[in-house]
């Protein structure tokens, strides 16, 4: 499938749902939205992008392969409930802090953040692995 | 806190023994053996103190709610049991070294040897129940791996398979009996039960008790029937063959049975059912065994007359024969380990295991043919060895038997006199007489290999020339100890001229007779050998095949290779079943469902009815896939008309993706011209309507009951104060139930991690 019109559109759209799809991941907190929504928007662009395209293009833009994005999530959400344990805390106790630099930002940053962010890559490197495994078949 | 460490030693060398041989080359079997001997050294420090009546006892809590520690006791019987497991072991691993020398897998053989050594001792000390479970097991298992070492060999599998099979399933027996047991007494600590005995003799469940933990015994101690795994045994190398199968794990069954007596022995039902096995296993395994031409299936089948001696007198129950069982115990252990490794020695050096094959070989190896004709001595029951006290002890209990003695004489005499047959064709014959050729040359094995034998057979003329030794300090602590009150022993070699000579007299000429008469006798037995043919290992071997048929057969019929049958199968069951459930246990609650129903939601509702229709209805793959996807996208509608917009962004994401996944699948497959037939199609919309309406029956009857206070009413107030939240259900997601969430991405990383494998691999085809 290569029509110039697909081509150019998903360039574009490719850096429009990675914005919006980092806009969600950090909007899931107090309004609609969250790790599984973004991870699957962001691998809705590539798919696109891989149709517009092809895979080896694709895979190329990513820079890693997909199966790697799978394992550092699982990581980042296992690792976000370790920090607790060092304190003697349950596994998995939300912890929270203040990013303040006055006049500019007043940030609430916590690990369910982190753990978020673990869930948006996991679901990113899964959908994508199926979909370039399947594209590649 | 020291039984511990003596017990869990042996494991700990065995995780290391692959990686310590590669640094120790030709020593191994030295080296290794230095464990065992610090564990002879440290049980032999507890002999005093056993001596003087004290026990020693430890105990961990594993798991406190179910009764179940790791709980160690050191009596008269353990130490018995404890030194001869540790003492052998140190032979048997220096001969190991010399007899795998240069085997690839000589490390990993340490380490199942180790692993051994260490269950076994695990289980003669073990105090609690399911601990003694526990290490039965092991040991079964270990002896699984040991005697299938030679994995290359069919035969050896399958032999490895039927000893784990038949003693593994004897021990299931055994852990039910024991459990029943903790249930009458209260408690699962053995030492709490030696106080109790009554308490189970008279319950109702003793019979039931008693054939679990028989089940148990006799199927590890290889009596009849189930004695047919231990000359299968005899594939494994020599070594195991001398440590597991004639000096240890076969008594554990006969350790279990004089642990236990206090408990469940002393009444009838335990006299006849153990005497009689016992007495029918000696007198079989003493002729089987003179009909075999092997040296080992003749030492097999030797052995197992012995456990079924053993048996006997733990059956007969009185002082006397408890006595003659403990150090026929270990007169037995020394002169059966000797013999086995003198047979491996004469096989490593000539080649050639049948007794037909061999003479004359006490000129190539001198020291080999010493012990092999003093083990003999000591098999014979011939004087001044430690075999010739045990058989008087025997006799002696014989006599002292009230009901049933001539019977009973007659038994132990019979055996005994083709024991002395057997001992003189297997332990010196081979060595006496015109030297013959053997496919290898003979000579002196190294001193590995004839150090073990040597030991052996001359602790059994030491104990038999010194039996006061033993007498006090390991023997009567162990009788006492099976008996459950103090006893002294008079160990001696000569008591005068009593009834107990005369029946050695007799003995020993009778066997002589029957060996100058062999070949007649062998000639009547072959003529009733046909009968065997259907013995138990043929039942063992038929019910396996029968088991494989079966097994084969409905996985063919279940496992048939498509998904539309695994779906349909697991969806129609569910449907029936649950269906059913709900129908016969369903209090008439009408659902709380009212009748306002918007316009909008009519729409979608009827939009979803006809997406299904059509995808059931459709022509191609494409058109239902698409119909499908409508269904998605108004499912997502309903889950935003209800209030959850994250869900509804989420499928709406996963059915365009979907769309999309099929779109590029289908668009590559060749075309199918066969789609399911309008019957098919039918019974799948059945079944998919009846699996339907049975969720929506569970969700309308969940929805109208109110058990507990609604979850959504706690996460409503606490997610802002606890979680600085105000989007429920994300944090839900990935916070309050985070861990679940884990749990959900690492299944969605291993459904990622295979369809990747499932598609990826495919293709190549590997020649195996």
């Amino acid at each position: 499938m290569g029509s110039l019109i697909l081509r150019t559109a998903a360039r574009l759209l490719l850096v429009l749902f990675l914005q919006f799809s980092v806009f969600l991941l950090l909007r899931g907190h107090n309004e609609p939205g969250g790790g599984f929504v973004g991870g699957l928007v962001v691998s809705a662009a590539f798919a696109l992008y891989a149709l517009a395209y092809d895979v080896a293009t694709a895979r190329r833009l990513l820079w890693m392969d997909t199966r790697l994005f799978i394992w550092i999530g699982l990581l980042v959400a296992a690792g976000s409930g370790l920090g607790p344990l060092l304190q003697g805390r349950p596994f998995m106790t939300g912890q929270w802090g203040h990013l303040v630099l006055p006049g500019i930002i007043d940030l609430g940053l916590g690990t369910p953040l982190l753990f978020d962010l673990g869930a948006y890559l996991v679901v990113f490197g899964v959908t994508l692995t199926i979909i370039f495994s399947l594209e590649e078949e | 806190m020291g039984m511990v460490v003596a017990v869990l030693s042996g494991f700990v060398l065995a995780l290391a023994a692959p990686y310590l041989y590669r640094m120790t080359g030709r020593a191994a079997g030295w080296i290794f053996a230095v464990l065992p001997a610090g564990l002879v050294v440290y049980f032999a420090t507890h002999i005093g103190a056993i001596e003087a009546g004290q026990t020693v006892s430890v105990t961990y809590e594993w798991v406190p709610a179910l009764g179940i520690s790791l709980s160690f006791y050191l009596d008269g019987l353990s130490l018995l049991f404890a030194l001869l497991i540790s003492g052998i072991g140190v032979l048997i691993v220096i001969y190991s070294g010399g007899y795998l020398e240069g085997h690839r897998q000589l490390g990993l053989f340490f380490a199942f040897i180790l692993t051994f050594m260490g269950s076994m001792l695990g289980l003669v000390m073990a105090d609690n129940a399911i601990t003694l479970f526990v290490f039965w097991e092991l040991t079964s298992l270990s002896s699984y791996f040991l005697i299938g070492f030679d994995h290359e060999r069919e035969i050896a599998r399958f032999s490895a398979l039927q000893a784990l099979l038949v003693t593994g399933l004897g021990g299931l027996a055994l852990l039910a009996g024991l459990l029943l047991m903790g249930q009458v007494n209260g408690g699962l600590e053995i030492s709490a039960w030696l106080g109790q005995g009554g308490a189970v003799q008279s319950h109702a469940l003793y019979p039931l008790i008693l054939l679990l933990v028989l089940g148990g015994a006799f199927t590890k101690s290889a009596q009849a029937p189930f004695h047919f795994w231990l000359p299968s045994a005899m594939e494994a190398p020599t070594p195991v063959s001398a440590y597991l199968h004639s000096a240890t794990m076969v008594n554990a069954g006969i350790y279990l049975l004089a642990r236990l007596n206090p408990i469940l022995g002393g009444t009838h039902l335990w006299f006849y059912a153990v005497t009689v096995t016992g007495g029918i296993t000696m007198l079989m395994g003493a002729m089987q065994a003179l009909q075999q031409t092997d040296m080992k299936r003749i030492l097999a089948y030797s052995t197992v007359s012995v456990l079924g001696t053993l048996t006997l007198l733990l059956g007969l129950g009185s002082e006397q024969a408890i006595k003659a069982a403990m150090v026929l115990i270990l007169a037995h252990a020394l002169y059966k380990a000797a013999m086995f490794l003198v047979a491996g020695a004469v096989d490593h050096g000539t080649g050639v295991r049948d007794i037909n094959g061999l003479s004359g070989l006490r000129h190539a190896m001198p020291m080999v043919a010493l012990a092999a004709s003093v083990a003999a001595l000591s098999m014979a029951g011939l004087p001044p060895l430690f075999g010739f006290i045990g058989k008087e002890m025997l006799y002696q209990a014989a006599l002292e038997t009230q009901p049933t003695r001539l019977l009973l004489i007659a038994v132990a005499v019979l055996t005994s006199m083709l024991l002395v047959a057997v001992a003189w064709i297997v332990g010196v014959r081979p060595f006496i007489g015109e030297k013959i050729t053997t496919p290898k040359d003979p000579h002196d094995p190294p001193v590995s290999l004839w150090i073990g034998p040597g030991l052996l057979a001359g602790l059994g003329l030491l104990f038999g020339l010194l039996p006061d030794l033993l007498e006090r300090s390991i023997l009567s602590p162990s009788v006492e100890a099976v008996l459950g009150r103090p006893s002294a022993m008079d160990l001696a070699l000569w008591h005068g001229l009593n009834p107990e000579l005369a029946l050695s007299v007799v003995t020993f000429a009778g066997g002589a007779g029957i060996y100058a008469g062999r070949n007649v006798l062998l000639a009547i037995a072959s003529r009733v050998a046909a009968v065997t043919r259907w013995g138990p290992a043929a039942w063992y071997a038929v019910t396996l095949i029968g088991l494989n048929r079966v097994a084969l057969a409905q996985t063919r019929l279940l496992q048939s290779g498509y998904l539309r049958v695994y779906l349909l199968t697991v969806v129609g069951i569910i449907a029936v079943l649950g269906g059913y459930t709900l129908i016969r246990g369903a209090q008439v609650v009408s659902p709380a469902v009212g009748f306002d129903i918007h316009f909008h939601e009519l729409v979608l509702a009827v939009i979803m009815l006809l997406g299904a229709i059509v995808a059931a209805r459709a022509r191609s793959v494409l058109y239902s896939v698409v119909a499908l996807g409508a269904v998605g996208y108004c499912v997502a509608l309903i889950f935003v008309l209800f209030g959850a917009p994250d869900l509804g962004m989420t499928q709406f994401l996963i059915e365009t993706l979907m769309v999309i996944l099929f779109v590029i699948v289908f668009y590559r497959m060749p075309r199918f011209e066969k789609l399911s037939s309008t019957s098919v199609r039918l019974r799948d919309v059945f079944v998919a309507t009846l699996a339907g309406g049975l969720i929506t029956a569970l969700v309308l009857r969940a929805t109208a009951v109110q058990w507990y206070p609604s979850m959504s009413t706690y996460f409503a107030e606490h997610s802002y104060l606890l979680a600085h939240s105000r989007n429920i259900v994300n944090v839900i997601l990935v916070d309050f139930r985070a861990l679940d969430t884990l749990g959900e991405i690492t299944v969605l990383a291993v459904a990622g991690a295979g369809v990747y494998t499932l598609l990826k691999l495919r293709p190549q085809k590997r020649e195996d």
